[in-house]
Formats: structure tokens, C-alpha cells, sequence
């Protein structure tokens, strides 16, 4: 017996699809847009003087954003060498040592840190380390975002750490490996590519943030000496160009989001990439 | 094989750590100094700190973010000095008592400026007069349109069209929203009354733009929006910005002559040179002008700090004032200058 | 077999060491390494918590709990209200969340099930890179391209045939809350494809087999079915994406106009509590000051900690389903 489906029917199928995919056909062109806008305004700001120079003086054209380019890699290098470490063994405590209600309790702090404004972050950041030490940092941004970076480094590592099968663990244990040796010298490389591009895109997005900066790197018209003085970054400067009136500004705030969104595309891709050429998706 | 990778990875990573740590230890460095405060001098100040480099040995960078927050900044001590246009109240300088042990915070007037009443009218080139109670009442919204009968009355020959006036005010902090409130408590009861004068006061109406740059650019993308923006904000940008009544009856457009003629007009000055000047009276005085200062701790640890600000400052009140017309703003009066050559023998 | 017994016995002989031994092994060092770290996370929520509470006191002794439900801020007169900013913050989140889960959920159907499989993969690529975009970016498109935009060609006709109502009332000046409930929503959206996406596709196929089989429509087979099924995942998705609109800073601050009014209409502009954090904290002196910012931060923390939660309860719940 055929069921015949109704002409309402059909046609309640139809527009809904559509309409479905009309809204993906419009998100999507949003993201085209956006980056496509960026390409073009961003990469036609840009010039030799944008990534050589340092900013000029009010009124005075031609400055460039040599220092907040270097700037933002001592900050994130900073964040990465605070951040990392700490969460990435926390993840490894979580999947190897610990036990089931510690770990459910661990996971519910990571997730709250995880969900804390990044701007409340500077706050946090500004108490502990500049009011302290008395000034401005390359030290205190890199705490903020390190902090930042911590609640994904821990989640990353877990799953990718238990993702690798138990039998490994065994095999090694069972060669007269110590719990230790087998964590470090056989799951962990076996979950590389994963821990990889988990950090990667960790580093991604802390690479954008610019509300911790604000009052923990402050900013800086010169090179920033040391890892002690206030510091110039990308996000910082665009947010202040793009503000500002002058025009050579705005431009500049162009090509520094384009700098900026390429770097952080670019690494999202590799990431994204290491995964899916990774052993885990070799595993059938 | 991952694991080879892995280790050149390692590798590659500490050795660019190291040699970051090294390049940036490795320089012979000048002094370097933290200045954050007023956006007011913010284009002399940068000019200034720019040129000096070379002469005194030493880098000092300005944040420009606003008075409050170079207030803030030095008492707090995250900042080398500070700057603001806002003249302390007592309040802030027992603050700052409080917070460093006992040691007083001195003020430099450094410049002059004008706050001006800047405008976007599209369609309107002449420019336009306005009075001190006039401004009040726009900023207080109740004058709303800009071909109220008021303004109407003010400007006989232009045709003002019928558009709401968008007010602009700052969001942050700032020595120029105390100047230009200072100016309208002492021309209007009213604002004295309800908003008073501070660095951060209650808007009665209005968009807010952080810093002198944020209400400029406000200003150019927003039709029928007026603002007050320090004299060469309105001057680089190209906006528009209108002469005011001062207290001798005149219209007058704020320049070098004007400016200066209201720090002339000023009978004596405080011992600690904090002295509002607006509304001051006399012939061809603007009356929305302003010193501004920069705040330094009467004390520094570093023996070299304290040398390097006392020799700019030495520096900024002498040669420093040949280059600040340039930029609009008007020279320190010879008393003045006199004055705060004086007192930088108070930091140590 | 004899093998397995030696290993078993070799095993046993191996995990008699001693205290030392055991030391150089590294197994004891490498638990209280990790341990020590897990526990500094620990230190770290514990201090973020502590910093913010005991800086929020001066206002909660001044003010009490009436401080989030006053409007007043005038830092001159030392009087300081939450209401704009908390009212603010909710009204761009909302604002955003209503223009971002009907399209995001929309698309993200189409991507699970119309889709054809590589087309979808693809699409999803990009619209996840769309998450990874920085704040601050979307505050330069907001800026210098969606407020124009707005102001010509959404704001007239929305007037035009809305403007009686109360919510499109008053002169656009471009910031805004619409400004920041648009920026908002574009930063959303491609959280809630990604994650409604996956949880979509994790419906068995076979509940879509039996539907159609029954004779079900595409259409229906995905409402009446997958869309239930996928429910409580896809309440948690947009939970956590609204728990990120409330805390977005640098795209709001930079579009919604910095006035600390409380405004019915749409069209005007307003301030959210991380906005005001933002513009002024670095200034704000003074201890009352000072502490009604941090007071702010705190509501605003645990308002993104009650959301997280109800978003995890959803997720747990449907992977409890899943499972």
C-alpha cells in the first residue's frame, strides 16, 4: 500500500528546506564577507612600513606596528609558557591518577574558569600582578592570558590523553614500565598530534583577546625592553585605532586585523589539519 | 619519528625563547619611564617625549587613557607620573599621601589649550556662536533641536536646519570633561547644581566616546552631533567648532591669542600652580582654556628616574615650548614657566 | 600460557620495590607534579573568587543588594547603581540569542540533514573558523561597516513600519543596543551550527529510517523526531553561547554607545556591565569606585556560572541519552 504524501505536505517539505538552507546560505556569506572585507581593506593597508616601523606621534603619518607585532608574540609566548605546562598536567592527572569524584570535581572547576569573562580576568590580573609590582607588564599580560589558556590545555589533554587505548598502557606496563615512563614515553606521544592541535587552537584564541590586556600590558610607543614594561599588542592597537579619528589610523587598525585574523586562521587550519591526518583518524 | 619531531620542536621552541630573552637584555638601554594620563596634551606630549629622547638619554612612553586614569596611575604607583587636566581635589592628593608613604604629589603645568564646542552640521560653514548658558542648556538636553530659538538667536545669519542635537560626552575619565564642566558651573546655577564639575560626571543625555580620539571620530560619523574636544582634535580632524561669549560680552574663536589671554588674565598662582582659568575675564579671552599638568611623586627609588623627569620637565618649560604652537597650543606664561623651573628641584 | 604467569610473576616481583626505587622511577614525582598542578587550578579559582569578593565589600557594605537594582552612576557624587549595565548585558545577549538560534539552528538542520555529506563538511569547516575570529575583529566590522549599514538600510524601514512601538522609538544614533545585539549574534551563531550540528548528527539513523519508512517527509521526519531527540543538547549549546554573549567585551564596548541609561527602545544606546568594566576601570579611583566595578564583575561571574551549569545539566543529560 503506497501512502500518498499531500500536496501540504510536499510543499511544507520543500519551504522548510529552504528555508533551512537559506539560513546557512547566510551565515556563510556573512563569513565571507567578513574575511573577504578584511582581505581587501586589510591587505591593501598593508605596506613595508606597517611591519618595520614603530607608531608615530600624533599627526604624524607613516607610523607602523612593528612593536605591537613582537609585542603580542612575547605576551602569548609568556601565556603559553605560564598556561601550558599547569593545564596540560592536569589533564594528565585527570586521565591517568585520578579518581572518579576528584575528577568530577576538577572538571567543574575547569569548566568555571573556563566560563569567567576575559575581562574579569584582567581584574584578577591587575590585583595580583601590577598593583603589587608597581607597574604595567609584559608579565602581567602573559598572566592573564595564561590563565586563559589553562581550562582548554586541561580539557584538551584529557580527552585526547584517554582517547588513547587502554592496551598500549598494558603493553607497556607489562614490559616493566613504570605508570610514569608509560604516561610520558608511550600514550603521550601516541596522543601527539591531538595535544598538538588542541594547543594550537588554544593558542588561537588567546591570540584575539584583547579585554586582559588593557590593564595588565597597558601599551607602549617603543620596544618593549625586558619582560617587566608595559607592551604594545596587536588586539590593543586595534581596538585604540579603530576608535580613533584620523583616517591613516583606521587603516592601520585594517591591516593589523588582517595580520591579526590571518595568523589566526591560519593556525586554526594547521590544527585542523594535524587532527585529521592524525593516527586517530588512521584507526579504522 | 613523531617523537624525533617532537624534540626538534622543543628545541626550536627554548632556543627562540632564549634568544628572545637575550636580544631584549642584550641593548645598551636609555631610562625608561611610564607616563599615562590626560588625551588632552596627548599630541604635545608624544611630540615632546619623541624629541627628547635623543637629548636626555631617555624613553618615556605616554599612554594617553584619559586623566582619571593617570591619576590613578600614579597614585597607585603602576605609572612613572601621571598627567591630567582635571585639577585635584584634596581628596586625591590625601590619596596619594595615604598610598606612598607620606610623599606629596606635585603638578607641572606644562601647556595651554582650549576646549572647544565642536559640531557636525552638514550643510552649515559658517560657524557658529554659542554662550556659556546656551552650551549648558544643550548639554543639560533641553535644548534638543539645533534650530531652537536660542541658537537661532545667536547665529542671525545662517539657517540652522531642524535636526536633533546628538550630544557627545567622554566615557572615560578626563581633565577636558573637568574643564569644560568647570566652565559650565560658573556661567550656569543649573549645571552647578545638578552635574557639577569633575573629570567623570552623570550625563544627562548623550553618546559617550572614550578619549578625546573617540568623541572626535564620533563626531565625523554622526550628523548633528556637538561634542567638546580639546582644540587640536577639532583642528586635525576638520571638524567644525563654534566661538563662545566670554565673560567681557565677545564671540571668540579659540587660538594661540585667545588661549593665552586667559592665563594672563590669572591674578595669582596657587602655590601648588593647580588654578582653573575658564571664564576668566578681560578683553579677547576664550573662556573654555585650560592649563594641564603633569603629576610626578615628589620622590622617586631609582636616582635616575627622578634626574631624567626633573630634566624634561626643565626641558618641556624652555625649549619644549618652541614647538608647541605648532600643534595649537599656546606657551606657558613666562611666570609660570618660571615657576615650575623652580619647583622641579623638589623631586628627588 | 607459561608466558602470561612469567609476565604476571615478573609484574608482582617489579611492584614490590621500594620507597626509593620506586622515586627513581618516577612515578611519585609524577603524580604530585600533576597533583600539584591540578591543585593550583584549583589556588587559582579559589583566588579569582576571593580577589573579587573581598574587593566587592566597600560597595556591599555601602549600598547592599539595592545596588544592583538602582540606576544611579555618578562617580562625582560617589552614587553608584548596577541596573543600566546589568539591564544592558542582558538586552544585548538577548537580543543576540533571538537573532542567532533560529538561524543557527535552522542551518545547522540543513547541514546534519539535507546536506549532501561533503558539502556539509566543508561548510562546516569555514563556519567553525568564523568562531575562532577575535573580538575585537567583529568590533571592527561592527564599527566601520555593520552601524552604517544599520543606519541606512535597516533602521528606516524598521521605523517606517515599527516605530509606534515602544522598542523602535527614538532617534538611531548608530551605537546602540540593535548595534550590539547584531554584532552579537554574528559572533554567536557559528557555536550553535557547530555544536547542534554534531548533536543532530548524533541521532541514530535508524530513527530517521523508521520515520521514513512510515512515510514521513524529510521535513517532518526531522521535527517530529531528530529535533526532539537532539533537544536538550541543543538547549545546552545555546546556554553556553548565551553564558559568551554576556561576557563579550570588546565588541560591545566598541558598538553600543557608552551611555549608562536604561532606554526601552532598541534604537538607544546603552552599556553592559563588561563594557563599563572595560572604559572604566583603568581610572576608576577611589575605593567605592573601584569595588562597584568589581561588585559588577562578580554578578556578572556568577551569572555566567549559573548559565554554564544549566548548560551542563542539559549536555550531561543528553549524553546520558546518547549513551
Amino acid at each position: 500500500m503506497m501512502m500518498e504524501i499531500s500536496g501540504t505536505r510536499r510543499f511544507i517539505n520543500s519551504f522548510m528546506l529552504a528555508l533551512s538552507g537559506i539560513a546557512t546560505v547566510l551565515v556563510v556569506s556573512v563569513l565571507f564577507f567578513i574575511l573577504g572585507y578584511l582581505l581587501i581593506h586589510g591587505a591593501s593597508s598593508l605596506n613595508w612600513d606597517f611591519f618595520t616601523k614603530l607608531p608615530k606621534p600624533s599627526g604624524e603619518t607613516g607610523g607602523g606596528m612593528a612593536n605591537a607585532i613582537v609585542g603580542s608574540g612575547k605576551v602569548l609566548l609568556l601565556a603559553t609558557l605560564i598556561g601550558v605546562p599547569i593545564g596540560f598536567l592536569a589533564g594528565v592527572f585527570l586521565a591517568e591518577y585520578s579518581g572518579k569524584s576528584f575528577a568530577f570535581l576538577i572538571r567543574y572547576v575547569v569548566d568555571l574558569l573556563n566560563g569567567v569573562p576575559s575581562i574579569v580576568i584582567g581584574i584578577v590580573a591587575y590585583a595580583i600582578v601590577v598593583r603589587p609590582m608597581k607597574h604595567f607588564s609584559t608579565l602581567a599580560g602573559g598572566t592573564a592570558l595564561g590563565i586563559m589558556m589553562i581550562p582548554i590545555a586541561v580539557r584538551t589533554t584529557e580527552e585526547f590523553l584517554r582517547a588513547v587505548p587502554n592496551n598500549l598502557r598494558e603493553g607497556a606496563m607489562a614490559l616493566g614500565a613504570t605508570k610514569a615512563t608509560t604516561i610520558f614515553t608511550v600514550v603521550i606521544p601516541a596522543a601527539i598530534s591531538g595535544l598538538t592541535s588542541g594547543m594550537m587552537l588554544n593558542l588561537a584564541r588567546v591570540a584575539g583577546e584583547t579585554a586582559p590586556l588593557l590593564f595588565t600590558a597597558l601599551g607602549n610607543q617603543y620596544w618593549s625592553q625586558g619582560w617587566l614594561a608595559p607592551i604594545a599588542t596587536l588586539p590593543v592597537m586595534i581596538y585604540n585605532y579603530a576608535i580613533a579619528p584620523e583616517d591613516d589610523l583606521h587603516q592601520q587598525a585594517w591591516a593589523a586585523g588582517f595580520v591579526l585574523l590571518t595568523l589566526v586562521l591560519l593556525i586554526n587550519v594547521t590544527a585542523r589539519l594535524i587532527i585529521a591526518r592524525g593516527p586517530a583518524s588512521q584507526r579504522r | 619519528m613523531r617523537a624525533h619531531m617532537l624534540r626538534k620542536a622543543t628545541a626550536a621552541f627554548a632556543i627562540a625563547t632564549l634568544g628572545t630573552m637575550l636580544a631584549t637584555a642584550a641593548d645598551k638601554q636609555p631610562i625608561q619611564m611610564t607616563g599615562a594620563g590626560a588625551t588632552f596634551p596627548a599630541p604635545i606630549y608624544q611630540k615632546w617625549f619623541n624629541d627628547y629622547q635623543s637629548i636626555g638619554n631617555v624613553q618615556i612612553n605616554y599612554q594617553p587613557i584619559g586623566s582619571g586614569g593617570g591619576i590613578k596611575g600614579v597614585t597607585e604607583g603602576t605609572v612613572d607620573f601621571g598627567a591630567s587636566d582635571a585639577i585635584l581635589s584634596k581628596e586625591q592628593f590625601d590619596t596619594f599621601k595615604a598610598k606612598n608613604g607620606g610623599h606629596t604629589l606635585l603638578t607641572f603645568p606644562t601647556v595651554l589649550g582650549a576646549v572647544v564646542a565642536s559640531y557636525n552640521l552638514p550643510g552649515v560653514t559658517k560657524e557658529l556662536n554659542f554662550t556659556g548658558p546656551v552650551l549648558a542648556q544643550i548639554f543639560l538636553g533641553k535644548i534638543k533641536r539645533w534650530n531652537d530659538p536660542a541658537l537661532v538667536k545667536l547665529n542671525p545669519g545662517t539657517t540652522l536646519p531642524d535636526m536633533e542635537i546628538v550630544v557627545l560626552h567622554r566615557s572615560d575619565g578626563s581633565g577636558t570633561t573637568f574643564c569644560f564642566t568647570d566652565y559650565l558651573s560658573k556661567v550656569s546655577p543649573e549645571w552647578e547644581k545638578t552635574v557639577g564639575r569633575n573629570a567623570s560626571v552623570s550625563w544627562p543625555v548623550g553618546l559617550g566616546g572614550a578619549k578625546n580620539d573617540g568623541v572626535a571620530g564620533l563626531l565625523k560619523q554622526q550628523p548633528g552631533s556637538i561634542g567638546y574636544l580639546e582644540l587640536i582634535y577639532a583642528v586635525k580632524n576638520h571638524l567644525s567648532y563654534g566661538k563662545v561669549q566670554n565673560k567681557a560680552g565677545e564671540m571668540v574663536k579659540a587660538d594661540l591669542k585667545t588661549v593665552s589671554a586667559a592665563a594672563a588674565a590669572m591674578k595669582e598662582l596657587a602655590a601648588d600652580t593647580q588654578v582653573s582659568i575658564t571664564d576668566a575675564p578681560g578683553k579677547g579671552v576664550y573662556p573654555i582654556s585650560t592649563f594641564t599638568w603633569l603629576l610626578v611623586p615628589d620622590s622617586f627609588k631609582d636616582a635616575d628616574k627622578a634626574g631624567a623627569i626633573r630634566g624634561f620637565l626643565k626641558w618641556a618649560v624652555t625649549k619644549g615650548q618652541d614647538s608647541v604652537e605648532s600643534l595649537d597650543y599656546a606657551k606657558l606664561p613666562a611666570v609660570v614657566a618660571a615657576k615650575v623651573e623652580q619647583r622641579v628641584s623638589l623631586i628627588k | 600460557m607459561a608466558s602470561s604467569t612469567y609476565i604476571a610473576e615478573t609484574l608482582s616481583r617489579r611492584t614490590d620495590r621500594g620507597f626509593i626505587a620506586r622515586l627513581r622511577g618516577g612515578d611519585e614525582i609524577s603524580y604530585l607534579v600533576t597533583l600539584a598542578c591540578t591543585v593550583s587550578i584549583l589556588l587559582i579559582v579559589g583566588l579569582i573568587v576571593f580577589e573579587l569578593w573581598v574587593n566587592s565589600r566597600p560597595t556591599f557594605t555601602a549600598f547592599g543588594f539595592g545596588f544592583l537594582t538602582s540606576s544611579a552612576w555618578d562617580p562625582n557624587a560617589n552614587k553608584f547603581g548596577a541596573l543600566p549595565f546589568i539591564y544592558g548585558t542582558c538586552v544585548t545577549a538577548f537580543l543576540g540569542m533571538i537573532m542567532a538560534v533560529p538561524l543557527g539552528v535552522a542551518a545547522a538542520i540543513f547541514l546534519s540533514e539535507m546536506a549532501p555529506p561533503k558539502l556539509s563538511n566543508i561548510l562546516t569547516f569555514l563556519i567553525e573558523l568564523l568562531a575562532a575570529v577575535p573580538s575585537v575583529i567583529y568590533g571592527l566590522i561592527g564599527i566601520f561597516i555593520l552601524v552604517p549599514a544599520i543606519r541606512v538600510y535597516l533602521v528606516p524601514p524598521l521605523q517606517a513600519a515599527f516605530g509606534h512601538i515602544f522598542l523602535f522609538e527614538g532617534t538611531f544614533y548608530g551605537l546602540s543596543y540593535l548595534s550590539a545585539g547584531i554584532v552579537l549574534s554574528v559572533m554567536v551563531v557559528p557555536f550553535i551550527i557547530s555544536v547542534s550540528r554534531e548533536v543532530l548528527m548524533a541521532v541514530p539513523t535508524e530513527q530517521r529510517e523508521a520515520a521514513l519508512a512510515l512515510g514521513a517527509t524529510k521535513w517532518e521526519t526531522t521535527w517530529d523526531i531528530v529535533l526532539p531527540n537532539a533537544s536538550t543538547g541543543i538547549f545546552g549549546s545555546i546556554f553556553l553561547a548565551l553564558a559568551r554573549a554576556l561576557g563579550e567585551t570588546m565588541a560591545v564596548t566598541m558598538v553600543v554607545g557608552n551611555s549608562p541609561k536604561i532606554s526601552a527602545s532598541l534604537l538607544a544606546p546603552g552599556y553592559s556591565i563588561a563594557a563599563v568594566i572595560a572604559n572604566e576601570f583603568a581610572e576608576a579611583n577611589g575605593d567605592l569606585y573601584i569595588s562597584s566595578l568589581i561588585f559588577m564583575a562578580l554578578v556578572l561571574f556568577g551569572l555566567t556560572i549559573v548559565i554554564n551549569a544549566v548548560a551542563r545539566i542539559f549536555i550531561m543529560t543528553t549524553q546520558g541519552k546518547g549513551a
